[in-house]
């Protein structure tokens, strides 16, 4: 579960939320929406805690992030950023297995429970015959697979992702956001993600997350037409 | 995977004692094995074998040794850090500010009228060398936070070596001719001149520095994945950094400040361990990385003896056929 009270978020000297709140419960998909700039990677950034906030608070699954060690918050939620991971010699599962940092020892070793997770995750991408690939001989799509399996190794209950479906075929848009949606409501996982694709938001998702700077409008996916076509002047 | 690193593990530890005792037969006068293993335990054979071999010629193996390990360490981890594949002391200007340390030191305090004692120069200049590197490091890990593009920091490096070269310049026209002539010596750059005190500088110096390293292991695997996302897997960003800033400042800069300034061997041997052991992973690269720098140290030293060649002549022409080939293949993956 992320809460967020009250928080400011601003970009450079842009505000780009003010006084926001919203709750995100366990088990559902939620989109996060707005034009270009209107701040969804930094709000993402601020709940993952690696960007900061004006104001408010943001607290995952009942703890304040700032009272929260990196380690802990490591535990809590994993992120797939827009960074691009093409490493020559870095593997699949290489990539994958560094899901479990927050729970290996000081050199990273990786227990028998570890390589079984990494497997299991790999699993849940339908990237299980790609282990052994390495990360700059693989396609997008296979790319951001692999990324969100190290997301599932690293057992969060709650996920961010940036823009998943971002470069990607329609096919393959599909298949990742039905693949999320999955993971949300079988495994009762929190899910947040960016993106500009309305469609596939509109037919996966629970809920929609949708900056209107500077209000953060949170309802269930089916009572937010209006509020869409207003926001991206579309004429329905 | 496992036994294919098991055995180019065993192939470089071979290579290695094979090339040191090479190192310590070959040179000027060449030593015959049977006599220099006489001389290393203690057995019988001339004084003036004795000495060419324990008090010249094993120093300098040694110290091939400790900077290649060094040098290779350092390069490997500023090309994580910087996720750069060109990344590394030489080209960052990392050796350089290590340069403009000693050349102030060692030029700037006789004009200012101070006469060091000969504990007090050897103090001076390894410090002068980790203060002139560290400070270079800084700045290029601040600019590196601002300026995502790889290719303008490596400009910018190399314009910063540029820049302390021309200020090293104008510290040598106003220098009298004896700091000159010792700094002069120092710029030559080689193994050979390190003496057994140095050496007991050198060495806890250069092992901290590698004992930090193999502690990086893990934030530096984290960070292959860059910043963000080894910060969302729950590494401590700014203690990492202080750590890999500290372990470089050590082992590029003592390096620098005892042997002068050595290039590219940072930048290719690290590019050779990931081809050799087809790796990312630093729990291979590490000990990978100062296993062939050693290697590749050791060698560069006999082909310099053998053919009379200053050892940075030997290290950048051994050293840059594998950067170009970097560079070809990062162009061609884009």
């Amino acid at each position: 579960m992320i809460r967020l009270e009250n928080i400011s978020l601003g970009y450079g000297s842009r505000r780009l939320l003010d006084n926001a709140s919203a709750t995100f419960e366990h088990g559902t998909l939620t989109a996060l929406l707005g034009r270009n700039g209107a701040g969804k990677s930094t709000l993402l950034r601020a709940i993952a805690s690696i960007g900061n906030l004006d104001g408010g608070t943001v607290s995952l699954g009942g703890d304040d992030i700032k009272r929260l060690h990196p380690e802990q918050i490591a535990r809590l939620v994993s992120f797939v950023t827009t960074d691009k991971v093409r490493i020559p010699n870095l593997t699949c599962q290489d990539v994958v297995a560094l899901g479990r940092a927050p729970y290996t020892n000081w050199i990273g070793r990786m227990q028998d429970i570890d390589r079984e997770i990494v497997a299991e995750a790999l699993a849940a991408v339908g990237m299980s015959d790609f282990a052994n690939k390495t990360m700059d001989a693989m396609s997008d799509g296979e790319c951001q697979r692999v990324m969100i399996a190290r997301a599932l190794a690293q057992q969060t209950p709650i996920i961010l992702l940036d823009e998943p479906t971002a470069f990607l075929d329609l096919p393959t848009r599909h298949e990742i956001c039905s693949l999320l949606h999955r993971l949300a409501h079988e495994d009762g996982k929190t899910i947040l993600f960016s993106t500009h694709d309305l469609d596939i938001a509109m037919s996966q998702c629970d809920m929609a997350a949708i900056i209107d700077s500077p209000n953060l409008i949170h309802k269930p996916m089916s009572d937010v037409r209006d509020d869409i076509s207003r926001i991206f002047g579309i004429c329905q | 995977m496992r036994s294919r690193n098991t055995i180019l593990f065993t192939l470089l530890a071979v290579a290695m004692v094979a090339l040191f005792i090479a190192d310590l037969a070959i040179g000027s006068t060449a030593i015959h094995l049977g006599d220099v293993w006489a001389a290393l335990t203690g057995g019988e054979c001339d004084v003036a074998t004795r000495d060419i071999v324990l008090k010249i010629r094993l120093i300098k193996a040694v110290m091939a040794i400790l900077a290649g390990a060094a040098l290779a360490v350092s390069g490997l981890q500023m090309q994580t850090l910087f996720r750069n594949p060109l990344a590394g002391p030489y080209v960052l200007g990392v050796s350089s500010g290590a340069s403009l340390g000693v050349a102030i030191f060692l030029l700037g305090a006789p004009l200012l009228g101070l006469a060091a004692t000969p504990s007090l120069q050897l103090l001076g200049t390894a410090g002068a060398a980790w203060i002139g590197s560290g400070l270079i490091l800084m700045a290029v890990m601040a600019l590196s936070r601002r300026i995502k593009d790889i290719m303008v920091i490596l400009i910018l490096g190399m314009m910063v070596g540029s820049a302390i070269g021309a200020v090293v310049e104008i510290l040598q026209y106003l220098s009298s001719e004896n700091a000159l002539k010792s700094f002069v010596v120092w710029t030559m750059g080689s193994l050979g001149d390190v003496t057994a005190t140095q050496l007991q500088m050198v060495i806890p110096a250069i092992a901290i520095g590698l004992i930090l390293s193999v502690a990086l292991i893990k934030p530096l695997n984290l960070l292959l994945l860059g910043e963000n996302y080894a910060r969302t897997m729950g590494l401590n960003i700014a203690r990492s950094r202080r750590v890999i800033f500290l372990s470089t400042v050590l082992l590029a800069g003592t390096v620098t400040a005892f042997c002068g300034p050595i290039g590219f061997v940072g930048l290719a041997v690290p590019h050779l361990a990931r081809m050799l052991f087809a790796a990312a992973d630093h729990r291979v690269l590490i000990p990978a990385s100062m296993m062939s720098g050693a290697v590749v140290m050791l060698l560069c030293d006999i082909i310099s003896k053998t053919m009379a060649l200053p050892i940075n002549t030997v290290t950048a022409l051994l050293g840059i056929p594998i950067v170009i080939f970097v560079v070809v293949r990062n162009r061609s993956i884009e």
